[in-house]
């Protein structure tokens, strides 16, 4: 008897294709885990409207799980998902990865606010500098360290 | 019109300005003044037909004939598109570009912000969602005005340039559709009109932080939100649909 408790460690397994490191779990999109009889309901959300990473979630998901159990997945919008649906552990794998994690942010109507202080995933400084709000996916943006000089990803704080 | 009939329509506009204006970013991909702006036009492309293909889909479902995304996308004519008039506007260079984006970037996010109390769930989702992002696009878009107007004579020139060119443009933003009263009634759709005001406050509070000028030209340039438009969407389209009208049917 396949449980609702399997198949969220089974997600476990799922990673994000950009980010491989991080499972869809950690990530926090996926939003409820449905079984009826036979067949087992998983519905997710996008990180950003646009994510490219949707359709291969998708069958990232049916692929694991249909060995278990007949799967459908279904996509929701709402609730709107945000930084703040990714796991404490999620952002710690993100960091050990070199990414830093998403920080709480000022608001978005303040123009030219100072950007916010992102330590460096590498050397852990807080001395580091925004070089774009717009990184290399919709999800994130690009810093670099001033002490090491290591570019990195910041994993923006959508609210 | 039944009130099925208007929401898709009405939907339908929503998602040929993401659509269009996407397009019309994404040309900017390996031609961006700086390789950060490059890799910002093109996230915020990205953005704009994600919301588009949701839009699209929701568009779909209430269709009355059988018809896909990527058909409503791919496979309609300029005149079945009711894109304002501004988005389809060529990107011509940075400036124009930029303007034609705060423009635009301020409108959107007064109109999600009201769309989000649609009583049409999917439509509150979909608004919900896109604001998130397009806070991030109107911060972008209003710092350019902002460092190019207080910039340097040359950079002050072209974007007061730009932003005089396109205000004629912008007043369709605010023309409330006589087809959509039902819409409005059910308050699954808004009221574009009562945006206006808090609109121009924004603008002016840029433009002049930018040390620009106003626009304060009274003729403005209608029609495409019934779907007659300026000789430029012939082209877009043609670019942009190319695929699906040379190989039917084609799929990745």
């Amino acid at each position: 008897m396949v449980t609702t408790k399997n198949i969220w460690e089974s997600l476990e397994k799922v990673s994000d294709p950009e980010i491989p490191v991080l499972s869809i779990v950690d990530l926090g999109i996926v939003r409820n885990v449905e079984i009826d009889k036979e067949l087992c309901t998983v519905t997710i959300t996008p990180t950003y409207s646009g994510c490219p990473a949707m359709h291969t979630i998708e069958q990232e998901i049916l692929t694991t799980l249909s060995p278990i159990i007949k799967t459908e997945v279904k996509s929701t919008l709402s609730p709107a998902w945000t930084t703040d649906w990714m796991s404490e552990n999620g952002k710690k794998k993100l960091r050990e990865y070199g990414i830093a994690p998403p920080e709480n942010e000022v608001d978005k109507s303040v123009l030219f606010a100072k950007p916010t202080v992102v330590p460096c995933p590498k050397c852990n400084s807080q001395d580091t500098k925004m070089i774009s709000q717009f990184g290399s996916t919709a999800c994130k943006a690009h810093y670099q360290c001033n002490q090491c000089l290591e570019p990195f990803d910041y994993f923006k704080c959508l609210r | 019109m039944n009130t099925k009939n208007q929401l898709y329509n009405y939907i339908l506009e929503i998602a040929d300005d993401s659509l269009i204006l996407g397009q019309r970013l994404s040309e900017w991909c390996g031609h961006g003044p700086i390789l950060e702006e490059d890799i910002a036009l093109t996230n915020i492309a990205l953005d704009f037909i994600g919301q588009a293909n949701n839009l699209y889909e929701y568009a779909a479902t209430l269709s009355e004939n059988k018809i896909t995304p990527d058909q409503l996308a791919f496979l309609r004519v300029d005149n079945d598109f009711k894109n304002a008039l501004l988005v389809e506007q060529p990107n011509r260079d940075f400036a124009y570009t930029l303007a034609r984006q705060f423009y635009f970037d301020a409108f959107r996010k007064l109109f999600f912000e009201k769309l989000i109390d649609s009583k049409d769930e999917q439509l509150s989702a979909i608004a919900e969602k896109s604001l998130k992002e397009t806070k991030y696009h109107l911060k972008h878009s209003s710092e350019w005005i902002i460092r190019l107007g207080d910039g340097t004579e040359e950079s002050h020139n072209r974007i007061q340039t730009a932003i005089d060119f396109l205000w004629k443009y912008t007043n369709e933003l605010f023309e409330d559709n006589q087809a959509y009263t039902e819409i409005l009634d059910l308050e699954l759709g808004i009221s574009v009109s009562a945006l206006k005001s808090t609109w121009l406050e924004y603008v002016h509070s840029i433009l002049t932080e930018a040390t620009l000028t106003i626009p304060n030209s009274p003729f403005s340039q209608t029609g495409g939100r019934k779907g007659i438009h300026t000789e430029h969407l012939g082209y877009l389209l043609a670019e942009m649909q190319y695929m699906q009208r040379a190989f039917p049917n084609s799929t990745w």
